[in-house]
């Protein structure tokens, strides 16, 4: 099984602690990691990193998260930089950009943060909107072990009921593991005993670290090929001219 | 007539930012986190033990009882401290006898 983990945080300025997470993240199973870049990251700096995971066998994919504060800078972002990353994730905060995010195709995971029941807006409708858009829901497993007390808790009832609307809706749910540090870095099978705490399959869990992030990136990866024209359209050959 | 309880035997790893870590410290740190996410009852079930620990390579084998054995590894995932240094705990192997724990790391 390819497992995957798309939301490594590595500082970017320090080669040496970002090189000893990617190092980690091989040695615990991982073979693709998705690195957040800045909007304004120049290529040179993404291609040394893609050269540091080669020589650890990984697979980089590069990752924008966006956190708007309207509508229109969201739409005006994905207009930009969509075409420049290869997984965009969008934080939503309020629920006009949670609706927009979850029905815009450009959009391939959904990010909810608020620890607070009212402000996590992955509802029914919002599933029903990415389930159209083949949106994934993000499950941050960072913030998980990092949390303590009261505010875990809220964050385990959360999740239980966010996944459960996504089982519902067919919504893919995409777990990553959010880690700033090495030590936040688990083994996929770990990552999906923690699930244990809100109630997610074990086999589930193991979609969520492989398949579906997997998919979202091969998806990607062929709409940013040149031979692509629209959804199951590809230009395969072209005729010779005489 | 005592009942035969299976049991599972865990490989275990640590990974800690402090390196004078000791058999009480990590054992302590397995307990709480099985305490603190399944509260008293839990932990009761769980029928944790330490079987050793090597300081020289951190590594380390976990009994428990083979029904809380889901808990057990989520609890282990959950742990982020020992002491009051940042640490991580992998589980390397799963084994239902010491002996087959040993084939299996070999």
């Amino acid at each position: 099984m390819k497992f995957s983990d798309l939301h490594l945080c590595v500082p970017l300025r320090d080669l040496e602690q970002t090189k000893k997470m990617i190092a980690e993240s091989s040695e615990l199973g991982y073979s693709q990691i998705g690195v957040p870049f800045p909007i304004n990251t120049k290529q040179d700096v993404i291609d040394l990193l893609r050269q540091v995971c080669g020589e650890f066998g990984l697979d980089l994919v590069t990752r924008l998260d966006l956190a708007p504060k309207s509508l229109g800078e969201l739409l005006s972002s994905l207009r930009q930089f969509r075409r420049r990353f290869e997984v965009v994730s969008v934080l939503c905060s309020s629920k006009p950009l949670a609706r927009q995010a979850a029905k815009d195709r450009r959009v391939d995971l959904l990010s909810f943060r608020s620890l607070e029941p009212r402000k996590r807006l992955f509802d029914w409708a919002e599933a029903e909107l990415a389930s159209k858009s083949s949106a994934a829901l993000e499950v941050d497993m960072a913030e998980v072990l990092s949390l303590e007390g009261f505010s875990r808790v809220s964050l385990f009832s959360c999740l239980r009921r966010e996944l459960n609307t996504a089982k519902k809706f067919g919504v893919p749910v995409v777990i990553s593991s959010g880690a700033t540090d090495a030590l936040l870095l688990r083994k996929p099978q770990d990552y999906a005993s923690l699930t244990l705490l809100f109630e997610m399959d074990a086999s589930h869990a193991l979609e969520a670290l492989s398949k579906n992030p997997v998919g979202v990136v091969e998806r990607n990866r062929m709409k940013q090929s040149p031979g692509y024209v629209a959804p199951g359209i590809r230009i395969l050959r072209e005729k010779e001219s005489r | 007539m005592t009942r035969y309880v299976r049991r599972r035997y865990l490989a275990l790893k640590v990974e800690c930012a402090d390196s004078s870590l000791d058999y009480k410290m990590v054992f302590d740190a397995v307990w709480s986190a099985v305490l603190r996410l399944f509260g008293e009852v839990g932990a009761s079930q769980a029928g944790l033990y330490l079987v050793r620990f090597d300081k020289d390579t951190n590594h380390a084998v976990l009994r428990c009882s083979h029904k809380a054995l889901p808990m057990v590894k989520a609890a282990i995932a959950s742990i982020t401290k020992i002491g009051n240094q940042p640490a991580a705990i992998h589980v390397l192997r799963v084994s239902g006898s010491l002996k087959a724990l040993g084939k299996k790391s070999i």
